[in-house]
């Protein structure tokens, strides 16, 4: 997994988030690539990752539930890779 | 959540489009024999500089990540950079078909220092012959000089946009490699009998030999190649190919046309999928999220005369343009249907009334097939 609970990450700065009734979509202006957000509570955490020190912060305070957590790191790690979420330098 | 269930979600509706074509002209220098918007001459009523401008401003606060610019040929108009530069500013990316007479070098240049900006030439044969017999003479050699000034303008990956017919299936590799040779994508869709492509379908609509060929050839290449999700009908040949398998008019898809109309999606200029007009109060956004016509095809559709088809699921009944210009039932199956379903159908007495598009900006009369054009 390129994110862990220990990352500090952030929305890419080229990404934009617009929210619809599904969840929302995620498109990159430098790859070009739309990404389709299906789940709520990824779209907010997502919106939010880069007020905190660490994802587990994030997650803790948008209350998911612990036994979610594994979900959300893998969920986090492939919009990683999409470029739609990076590791704060 | 399923990709079926997303299927279900998009086709109940989006608050804004997620890919929305804008014709910005009728007027255009060729006369291709297939033109869905039957474009040649400047509409008196085509939107102005202004009236874009406002419309593009009113996309950006839709939060509409990016626009199809097309035509006719959208570069004729006197103000096109400036109608790029206002898209670049707000943050709005734009991707621009052209047939790539007015890319000169200078232009290259000028287009490649912008961003958010990717552009299409237009080309239909990978020889002249086969091009030049759709485009008019001459268009080869234009789609040529204009990716040469645009990969000598370092602009970067550039697209090849083929409109796949019975004439240029066989050029596939042709296409794909005259493409990678500029370091381009290929981006092939389908012919539709919309427009001018109307009149020409009959003579230039794949065979269903080439259906599967154009199938199997879009499977071995895969993610590779372009094809604005255009060629779901023939999913029903097996793997479903990339992209979102169902039709997007006015769930995903519009457009807007030159003189501010919006329908359902590029390829049904017609009175019966106009939705409203950008000019209206409430503007574009009110005609997306509350015209009748658009509401309408949100609701969940009846499989009508392919309810008993096995292949339903996978080709989601086909394209409605395709039907609904050769006369065919909007709940029945597409004309190029892969079990022949659409073509038996037309080939019976049932169909009587095929409907015109609503508009016509053909010119009068047409461009010279001479060698004195």
């Amino acid at each position: 997994m390129s994110v862990t609970l220990e990352s500090a990450c952030e929305l890419h700065p080229q990404v934009s988030i617009r929210p619809e009734p599904f969840g929302a979509l995620a498109y990159h202006y430098g790859n070009r690539k739309l990404v389709f957000l299906k789940h709520p509570d990824v779209v907010a955490v997502l919106q939010d990752v880069a007020s905190y020190d660490s994802v587990a912060d994030t997650l803790r305070a948008h209350h998911v539930a612990p036994e979610r957590w594994d979900a959300f790191i893998s969920a986090l790690s492939s919009l990683e890779t999409s470029e739609i979420l990076r590791v704060r330098q | 959540m399923s990709v079926s269930n997303l299927t279900t979600q998009l086709k109940g509706g989006l608050d804004a489009p997620i890919c929305l074509t804008w014709e910005l002209t009728y007027a255009c220098n060729l006369q291709c024999i297939h033109c869905l918007s039957s474009s040649g001459r400047r509409d008196p009523r085509e939107l102005d500089t202004t009236q874009v401008k406002s419309v593009l401003d009113q996309l950006r606060d839709l939060q509409v990540f990016y626009i199809n610019i097309g035509g006719g040929e959208p570069m004729i108009r006197k103000d096109f950079f400036e109608i790029l530069e206002h898209a670049e500013h707000n943050n709005i990316g734009v991707k621009f078909s052209t047939n790539g007479t007015y890319i000169t070098a200078d232009n290259a240049r000028r287009l490649a220092a912008m961003n958010y900006l990717d552009i299409q030439i237009s080309m239909d044969g990978a020889d002249r012959a086969t091009n030049d017999a759709v485009r008019g003479e001459g268009s080869f050699d234009t789609s040529i000089a204009a990716m040469n000034f645009l990969r000598d303008a370092n602009f970067g990956q550039f697209k090849i946009s083929v409109v796949m017919t019975r004439h240029n299936v066989s050029q596939l590799d042709d296409f794909k490699k005259l493409a990678d040779s500029y370091g381009a994508q290929l981006r092939i869709t389908r012919l539709r009998p919309a427009g001018r492509g109307a009149d020409t379908w009959n003579e230039l609509h794949p065979t269903q030999a080439q259906q599967r060929e154009i199938y199997d050839w879009l499977i071995a290449h895969g993610d590779n190649v372009l094809t604005g999700d255009s060629f779901f009908h023939l999913n029903a040949f097996g793997e479903s190919l990339p992209g979102l398998n169902l039709c997007g008019a006015g769930r995903v898809v519009c457009l807007i046309d030159p003189i501010g109309d919006v329908y359902a999606c590029p390829f049904v200029i017609h009175d019966q999928f106009k939705a409203g007009s950008v000019l209206d109060e409430g503007g574009f956004a009110r005609v997306w999220r509350e015209s009748d016509l658009f509401l309408s095809l949100r609701e969940p559709e009846s499989a009508g005369a392919c309810t008993s088809c096995g292949n339903y699921d996978s080709c989601q009944g086909g394209c409605m343009a395709a039907k609904f210009f050769t006369g065919l039932p909007l709940d029945g199956p597409d004309p190029e249907c892969v079990i022949g379903a659409g073509e038996s159908l037309l080939k019976s007495a049932t169909v009587t009334l095929i409907p015109k598009p609503s508009m016509d900006h053909s010119r009068k009369v047409s461009i010279a097939t001479g060698g004195h054009a």
